[in-house]
């Protein structure tokens, strides 16, 4: 349907590199002990002990200049930059509570090359020195929890983790710690209101940035499984050859984890910051296609706190600052790719219904409104919206999120809340006939479908 | 049995020792106690709040914050169908609906053996994969209605008794705290706590 | 957090700015250092609302209300201002359209799902929420969806409601729970749009305090159940006064409707009760209200007590104490009490028993004083063991006794990092807080004092820095001999500490500063007593001192009501000892009677007459008076203010 340049259907047109964090993955025994050290495991951890200084492995991490994976794109070097000089103990809490929706990278990685994230974690505790690390998994991934255990439970036995590693003077300890279900501890200080045994409900920052007053208000670093991932390649080929990898805008390799309606769906490493959308999509080497040749609708490039992007955006790169500039996120590498035959108006619902379950209470405007917005859509989903009710959605959405711009300014605490207007300012900035027709004829426009959603067709019990 | 059994109380005071601060176990500890009975019961919330000196409120304030808690019984079985955006674009609704059909309850409801309770599940984080679900937490992927159906039955049969534990058990594997371990962190901070 | 003395040797440099300067909406303002927008704001004459912010608890900035912009690098920011800190040339905006849209937002929001029974809800009146609605509201609610819904009023204490759907989750309540009173019985519970507040299943919210909870709600979600729906807001009318239930004597306001006692408030008075009340002390009004009251003198006939009039009743006494006097001399009379009601009252009574009477045997305290010596020691304010290095505990379990100054004690410890160092014959309220608890047998304190201070980890500690002691008698049982031979030991090991003493009654201070304390070769209370229990006392007169209820030994006050030849009571109601008195002279109540009162500090706060005395009681300064006059002694006051 679109007018797809053919070069991209044809194989091997499109910027490849090689795989920096994936390597294990189609590896039966990838995710144990022997199958990792095998496969070269744990050399970097050596190489990092016994060559080289904290401040070394500190500055190898900032020529890579590695934008954090798990959301904010951060630049990884920089962050941990920000500990204050002397003050002891400090910590490293490793976010693995995958839950953005479209995100699917994390929990790989935790399955399937456990020890590849404990390496980057050591390296990462040796370079900032770090008392004590937290691995913290969200709590529905079963699978992943195993793995890790055992991989912390092998890795312990072989002297890689505890009191003088490897026989050198540092020691540190990992904790696996659990979620048990709640998106917004994805949210770092919320993550670390978890690990302390409290509500999982977000501080403000500032005051309590992590890096000053994070885990029991001492200096905490916080990064992003996938992030970390990458720290034992980046020590073994150096901060450069990573750099010289992707963009220098957006450097190394990349997970994007592709879903919707593409012929073929997947989590894929790609140089990050040249690849563009469409080479994404219509690679045979990546996703093939949308599916029977339709057209894109929508797509979201970066999660569903992200703003959506149309046809005029595919051939943007996988570039931070490009993706920015162009009014949206490359958030934690999720894209939902949405055809022409998409109801926006029950996909606008799902995300906002998705934030409203999620929002964690401590902040009015996020509480009542995320909910808010959610009600009004589910009316008029369910056939009673009002014409005034495409005004009220931009007004509540206002109250979250004053101007609806990019980057969102807040009225909230986090950024949960702004994330629920992102679809709405999306769906009805472009599709807002398909809203009104509903208001009309409290039915979806022709030719799209609309799935049998939850207390909204069916009246059945709200999910 | 309510209280954390003997046994359980041990496994809880490892955890603890293992932190920096006592509190930083509840929610390891309300998983414990998920475990052992299945839900998560008020006797154990008390006895948790016994074990880290801190009130019942304060472990039923966290505890009531995380969806996967349960505070009163549900099925063997708890089947999650992801609703998120890239399932719900790939026939989630459709798969959940077949569900309630034909195990014949509502989301949120357990049949009436008690074998299973039906509940929907934001992103679980198979966005490729969907419609994805998990029973207790353990996966399946693009599952069509036919494979639902196939699925509840090697349930029902026990076929997959030993992929499958009840529900509350949630990793098998546990980090064990070993002898050459360095309790750095809690080193360190009681340090800094003690001022 | 750092001691405050370690700055004090900070040499008298030349003057470095004090303040910090800001400009609130264009205009130029001098704000404390340190301190926080929202509060430099008000100093401005800006008030930014707010609904979860309270001065006296950590701002958790969670209601989103007090949102302004401030200038930053890149433009303003919105921030709200009970977070944010107050920095030089920083530039405020309160007024802005987007400063505005905001929080008319936050308001839209909390009013969403806030139930519109304001007619009926005790705070419709003096309710921030409303009055937020009725000067920057919307107006017309566009939320048309259905409202959050939850069982109405559920009672979570005693004392305390709680309704669900007015709670706008500010987290006051809560937080007064954990951060002032230390007990977390109250918990936000559930998430997101469901958080609630709430208490664990069938663990009610019992603490001393419950009532501050209510008091400080921004809405009508927490009412208190003396209160509830006996009146509204503006129906009320209310004078400033203190609080006599103990002796911190907590700052209040006295609520009346229609010459009834409704409700006590606390007052935020920086040096005593931040503006927190105890329960016992906060409800106290239901004791003035009884029905039980009396109304007029009684006097002993052959129905025994009835009612009379006042000449009759003073008649009775007067002629009661000369025959005690013919019969035994002045020193067969003896006075007891005297600490429930106002200086001015006190200090008549101690005038008409030293002067007019003549008896030495005078005392204000139940047996469960203190040596008067004790105020002869260098003193401490509350202020002074909130900023001690150590804090020595000698005496009460303070949350039993003095509830409020425990509040103040744990805030120091917990707060300030104070240190406290306690010894007690079992566990109290602060013995969790405290740096080393000891232990110790009844009667031993003195040995466990000496233990203490050999050890030299505990000897450095009292070295540091300030040590404030407060003592008083941790068991009524014992003599106080053993808690002032410690305390001297204390003393005379530590030169410079000073003592805060941990007086119980209400104005006991007060009463013995003005008199009321045995003259030369008088009896304290337990003598007194044991002479009336071998029959040397003709007439003992009983002044708001019920002997049978509050003396420690209880047999020996029951052998001394039968032993002492008369009794005389002046008291508000006929309780266990005045009923066996054989005239009983109506006193007017707390709120009934103006005048003074000393706190266990020794700072004199006023005392205010709020609702006409019961019936035809009187106060008992001028009840002293009376009967001074019928003995021919004019002491010559008309009002309390003579005295
Ligand atoms: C609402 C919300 C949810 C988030 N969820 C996640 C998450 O699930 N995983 C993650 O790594 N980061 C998540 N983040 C980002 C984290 O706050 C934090 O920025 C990140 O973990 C830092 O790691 P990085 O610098 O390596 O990217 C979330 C942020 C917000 C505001
Ligand atoms: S924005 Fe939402 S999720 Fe974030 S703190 Fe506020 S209420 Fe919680
Ligand atoms: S008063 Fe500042 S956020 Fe509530």
């Amino acid at each position: 349907m679109t007018d797809t340049p053919q070069h991209f259907l044809v194989p091997g047109l499109v910027p490849t590199g090689p795989k920096i964090i994936t390597t294990r993955f189609d590896q039966a025994d990838g995710y144990t002990y022997d199958g990792y050290v095998n496969t070269g495991g744990y050399k970097a951890l050596r190489q990092v002990l016994t060559t080289m200084s904290p401040q070394q492995v500190h500055d190898e991490v900032k020529t890579s200049e590695m934008q954090g994976r798990g959301g904010a794109g951060f630049p990884a070097g920089t962050k941990w930059g920000f500990l204050p000089a002397g003050v002891f103990p400090r910590y490293i809490v490793v976010n693995g509570d995958e839950s953005e929706p479209g995100t699917y990278k994390d929990r790989k990685l935790m399955e399937l090359d456990p020890h590849q994230i404990i390496e980057g974690i050591l390296i990462a505790c040796y370079a900032v020195g770090a008392a004590q690390a937290f691995l913290y998994v969200r709590g529905e991934m079963a699978l992943a929890q195993e793995r890790i255990a055992q991989a912390l439970n092998d890795a312990y036995t072989h002297n890689l983790i505890g009191r003088n590693i490897l026989g050198t003077d540092f020691s540190v300890d990992i904790v696996l710690a659990w979620g048990a279900g709640a998106y917004i501890v994805g949210e770092e200080t919320a993550l670390i209101e978890s690990l302390e045994g409290e509500r999982g409900m977000p501080r403000l920052k500032p005051p309590y940035f992590p890096a000053s007053k994070g885990l029991y208000m001492q200096p905490t670093i916080v990064n992003n499984i996938e992030t970390l991932a990458n720290l034992p390649w980046i020590i073994q080929e150096t901060g450069q050859a990573f750099h010289d990898l992707g963009a220098p805008t957006s450097t190394g390799m990349r997970l994007f984890a592709v879903s919707g309606h593409v012929n073929q769906t997947g989590v894929f490493e790609v140089p990050n910051g040249v690849t563009t959308f469409r080479m994404l999509f219509e690679a045979p080497e990546y996703c093939n296609g949308v599916r029977e040749g339709r057209g894109v609708k929508a797509f979201i490039p970066g999660g569903a706190s992200a703003m959506w992007f149309f046809d005029e955006h595919l051939d943007l790169p996988l570039d931070k600052p490009t993706v920015d500039k162009a009014g949206s996120m490359l958030g934690s590498g999720a894209i939902v790719v949405m055809d022409d035959t998409t109801d926006m108006v029950a996909a606008c619902w799902n995300i906002v219904h998705f934030f409203a379950k999620e929002s964690c209470g401590k902040c009015t405007p996020c509480r009542e409104g995320t909910t808010w917005l959610e009600r009004i859509l589910k009316r008029i989903l369910s056939g009673n919206g009002r014409p005034e009710d495409l005004d009220l959605l931009m007004e509540v959405s206002e109250s979250i999120s004053p101007g609806i711009a990019w980057p969102p300014r807040q009225t909230t605490i986090c950024p949960l809340g702004p994330s629920a207007v992102s679809p709405i300012a999306s769906a009805i900035r472009r599709f807002r006939h398909e809203f009104e027709h509903y208001i009309e004829h409290g039915r979806a426009i022709d030719g799209v479908h609309t799935p049998p959603v939850h207390g909204v067709s069916h009246g059945v019990a709200h999910v | 049995m309510a209280r954390l059994t003997d046994s359980n109380v041990v496994v809880a005071r490892e955890i603890i020792g293992r932190l920096p601060r006592a509190k930083s176990a509840l929610i390891p500890l309300l998983h414990l106690a998920q475990e052992q009975d299945g839900w998560v019961t008020d006797e154990a919330m008390a006895h948790i709040a016994e074990l880290l000196n801190i009130t019942s409120a304060e472990v039923y304030g966290t505890a009531t914050f995380y969806e996967m808690f349960k505070f009163q019984p549900v099925g063997r079985y708890c089947i999650n169908i992801c609703t998120g955006i890239s399932c719900h674009l790939t026939g989630a609704w459709e798969l959940l609906q077949h569900a309630e059909h034909s195990l014949d309850v509502h989301v949120g409801g357990t049949t009436a053996d008690g074998m299973f309770t039906l509940e929907g599940a934001e992103c679980i984080a198979a966005c490729t994969e969907g419609p994805a679900l998990a029973i207790n937490h353990r996966y399946r992927y693009t599952v069509t209605n036919g494979q639902f159906d196939q699925l509840v039955d090697d349930l029902r049969s026990g076929r997959l008794h030993d992929e499958v534990p009840p529900h509350g058990m949630l990793a098998r594997i546990r980090q064990r705290t070993p002898d050459n371990w360095a309790n750095t962190g809690a080193e360190a901070q009681q340090k800094v706590d003690a001022r | 957090m750092s001691d405050t003395d370690t700055t004090t040797e900070t040499a008298p440099a030349p003057e470095p700015k004090r303040t910090v300067t800001i400009s609130v909406d264009g205009r130029a303002h001098e704000a404390q250092p340190g301190q926080l927008v929202i509060d430099a704001c008000e100093d401005a004459g800006t008030y930014v609302p707010r609904f979860c912010y309270h001065p006296r608890m950590t701002s958790v900035g969670m209601c989103r209300q007090c949102l302004v912009e401030v200038d930053g690098p890149r433009g303003p920011m919105m921030v709200v201002s009970c977070m944010t800190t107050v920095a030089e040339n920083q530039v405020v905006h309160t007024e802005t359209p987007t400063v505005k849209r905001a929080q008319e937002g936050v308001l839209e929001m909390l009013l969403a799902n806030h139930p519109l029974d304001c007619p009926v809800c005790d705070k419709g009146g003096e309710c921030p929420l409303q009055d937020q609605a009725f000067s920057h509201g919307p107006g017309e609610s566009r939320y048309v969806e259905e409202k959050r819904h939850f069982e109405k009023p559920i009672p979570i204490s005693d004392l305390v409601f709680l309704d669900r759907e007015r709670c706008i989750l500010c987290d006051r309540c809560t937080r007064f729970a954990d951060e002032v009173a230390g007990d977390k019985l109250i918990h936000f519970v559930n998430r997101g749009n469901e958080t609630q507040v709430n208490t664990f299943p069938d663990e009610p919210f019992a603490s001393y305090f419950s009532g501050n909870t209510v008091q400080i709600c921004p809405v009508g979600a927490l009412t208190a159940k003396p209160y509830r729906f006996k009146a509204r807001p503006w129906d009320l009318d209310q004078t400033e006064s203190t609080c006599t239930t103990c002796a911190v004597g907590c700052r209040t306001v006295v609520q009346s409707s229609r010459d009834e006692l409704l409700r006590y408030q606390g007052v935020d008075s920086d040096p005593v009760n931040w503006g927190w009340l105890c329960d016992r002390g906060r409800f106290n009004f239901e004791a003035v209200n009884s029905p039980q009251r009396l109304a007029a003198p009684m006097v002993r006939t052959a129905e025994g007590l009835v009612e009379t009039n006042w000449n009759t009743a003073l008649g009775a006494v007067v002629s009661l104490l000369d025959q005690a006097k013919q019969a035994g001399g002045a020193a067969g009379i003896a006075v007891l009490g005297g600490a429930r009601s106002s200086n001015e009252g006190a200090f008549a009574w101690a005038r008409l028993a030293h002067d007019v009477i003549g008896t030495p045997n005078v005392s204000a305290q139940m047996g469960d004083g203190l040596p008067v010596g004790l105020l002869a020691m260098p003193r401490a304010t509350i202020d002074d063991v909130a900023s001690a290095t150590t804090i020595v505990l000698l005496g009460p379990d303070l949350k039993e006794e003095l509830p409020v100054l425990y509040l103040r004690v744990r805030d120091a410890a917990e707060k300030g990092r104070r240190r406290i160092l306690e010894f007690t014959p079992k566990p109290g309220g602060l013995t969790r807080y405290a740096w080393k608890s000891i232990g110790y047998e009844p009667g031993t304190q003195l040995s466990a004092m000496q233990a203490a201070l050999a050890d030299p980890q505990i000897a450095e500690q009292l070295a540091k820095g300030p040590v404030v002691v407060i003592a008083g008698r941790a068991n009524l049982a014992e003599s106080t001999a053993a808690t002032v031979q410690a305390l001297q030991a204390l003393t005379s090991a530590v030169p410079n500490a000073t003592v805060l003493p941990a007086f119980r009654r209400g104005n006991v201070v007060g009463a013995m500063q003005v008199g009321v304390r045995p003259g030369p070769g008088g009896l304290d209370a337990r003598g007194t007593l044991q002479a009336a229990a071998n029959g040397k006392i003709e007439c003992l007169v009983l002044v708001g001192a019920d002997p049978l209820a509050d003396f420690p030994d209880a047999d020996l006050a029951r052998r001394a009501l039968a032993g002492a030849r008369r009794v005389i009571a002046v008291d508000t109601f006929l309780n266990a000892s005045s009923s066996h008195a054989d005239v009983v002279l109506a006193a007017a109540a707390y709120g009934e009677q103006g005048g003074s009162t000393t706190n266990l500090e020794g700072r004199v706060t006023t005392l205010s007459q709020k609702v006409t005395p019961r019936g035809t009681s009187r106060p008992d300064w001028m009840i002293a008076g009376e009967i001074a006059r019928l003995m021919d002694v004019a002491f010559g006051y008309t009002s309390v203010d003579d005295v």
